[in-house]
């Protein structure tokens, strides 16, 4: 359903992504690793049109949108979390799951806080709604984020290193979110250095390095047989 | 030489003192509401990438906070009506053209102001609510205003006590609003003290109705509850001095 197809692009002079190719079937769990500066970050924001690649096509479910407006539509099929949760401090955790929905769907606050109920319990953190962000710990920030996302119902969600900003303690309640939502059956392709997750949910692992996809395998191959001499090295420094 | 309370409070409670205060308050007031309203659009677009245009509108803005305020006041009450007949007719008062040049003035002040607050805001604020497929209006209006309100409001009401202080300058192009008041009282009887010592209590007052006013909103508009609740208001802090002392 995210078809992206050769694109490039450059931040000044230096090369991000360099004409990649990637395709993700409904349903499929993606992980991308690789080295720092090898390009995930990018190509996931490319995914949602957050980043506009320079050449090349990004299309979601074959839409590819041409103007500004397009893109505005198709973003809302496409959910991201990020790595600093960027949740909005102003508004309390219902305030931030129902905003988007009722602008943009337009949804009555009714239906739109009835929905954030539902998807807040579903990230185990119900209790928590009138709070505001700051109130939260790291890891109950980024499930708000999770629900917050799917509070629009995409068909995909886009996850850029969702754990990296958190304390080693609150790692596990953020996984465990992602790894049930991969077991309803959502369509995520996410950025993680978190191998052991990568290892139990993803059915494709992308390996990025220098701008450019060196390796697509199944988990299973890319953690006991990586083909690239790169994927090798890599994965041998995490063993550390 | 003795300080005449019944002047003194005789100017206090004039009619032309309140009269003079009135078009103080109103002059700061309608100057910095318009100052806002040009403040905002201007501080969105000076922020964008650099373009000719956006020189140009730089330019202007450095011109009006560069220019004294008072040469501002006399330029527009003097030179304008010389540019463009339409200013020469009797509709164009002196509170008018005051109004004109301290909002233009205080624009330029509040743009940067602004520009200052909209920059604070993490860009990652902006990346949510595009990720999440809102607007660029929605965005800006839901998510970048309420929080870079948050960060500008300090400032915002410093530069309102500034402005209600500047009106002053407004004496010069013979508007009747306080000082203009109390030097016309003064010039008749020469009781310095009694007529400017009334006209400080005035702007003392205002000024600190302004302030309290500023840290009850200021309280309102914090994001995290607790604080609110820690941080005790203006009020409860000096009654706390007043027991202690």
């Amino acid at each position: 359903m995210i078809r992206v197809e050769n694109i490039s692009k450059r931040y000044g002079d230096f090369l991000v992504l360099d004409k990649v190719s990637l395709s993700i079937a409904k349903g499929a769990k993606v992980v991308i690793c690789g080295p720092s500066g090898s390009g995930k970050s990018t190509l996931i924001r490319c995914m949602n049109y957050l980043a506009p690649h320079d050449t090349g096509a990004v299309s979601i479910d074959g839409v590819e949108p041409k103007n500004r407006r397009a893109c505005e539509a198709v973003r809302r099929e496409v959910g991201m979390v990020f790595q600093n949760f960027n949740l909005f401090p102003h508004l309390t955790i219902l305030e931030n799951c129902i905003l988007a929905p009722m602008m943009t769907r337009k949804l009555s606050r009714a239906a739109a806080t009835e929905r954030a109920h539902q998807y807040l319990k579903r990230v185990h953190i119900a209790e928590q709604a009138s709070k505001y962000p700051s109130q939260l710990s790291g890891g109950q920030q980024q499930r708000v984020a999770i629900a917050r996302a799917l509070c629009m119902e995409p068909k995909a969600i886009l996850f850029d290193e969702p754990t990296s900003a958190l304390d080693p303690e609150m790692v596990g309640e953020v996984l465990d979110v992602m790894v049930e939502l991969a077991g309803d059956g959502m369509t995520m392709v996410c950025v993680t250095h978190e191998m052991a997750f990568a290892r139990k949910v993803a059915d494709q692992i992308v390996f990025m390095d220098k701008g450019q996809i060196v390796e697509v395998a199944p988990p299973e191959q890319f953690f006991t047989a990586p083909t690239s001499a790169r994927a090798k090295t890599f994965l041998s420094q995490l063993q550390h | 030489m003795a300080f005449d309370s019944s002047v003194f409070f005789g100017a206090l409670f004039s009619t032309a003192f309140l009269n003079g205060a009135l078009v103080t308050v109103f002059l700061a007031l309608l100057s910095h509401g318009v100052g806002i309203l040009i403040s905002i659009p201007a501080a969105l677009y000076i922020s964008g990438p650099p373009s000719p245009l956006r020189w140009l509108v730089k330019g202007v803005l450095g011109v009006l906070r560069g220019a004294p305020t008072l040469l501002q006041l006399l330029f527009v009450w003097n030179a304008l009506p010389q540019f463009f007949p339409v200013f020469r007719e009797p509709w164009f008062s002196p509170f008018l053209a005051a109004w004109i040049a301290l909002s233009l003035n205080e624009a330029a002040y509040q743009t940067e102001i602004n520009r200052a607050a909209l920059g604070a805001i993490d860009p990652g604020q902006k990346a949510a609510g595009v990720a999440l497929g809102m607007t660029r209006f929605q965005i800006l209006r839901k998510i970048l205003l309420p929080q870079a309100v948050r960060v500008a409001l300090p400032s915002t009401a410093n530069e309102f006590i500034t402005l209600l202080k500047i009106t002053s300058l407004a004496s010069v192009i013979s508007l009747s609003e306080l000082m203009s008041v109390t030097s016309r009282a003064v010039a008749t009887t020469f009781q310095f003290t009694e007529y400017y010592a009334a006209a400080l209590v005035y702007y003392l007052v205002m000024v600190y109705v302004l302030v309290f006013l500023q840290s009850r909103l200021e309280r309102r508009l914090v994001w995290n509850t607790s604080a609110a609740e820690a941080s005790p208001g203006m009020l409860q802090k000096a009654m706390a001095f007043y027991r202690r002392s």
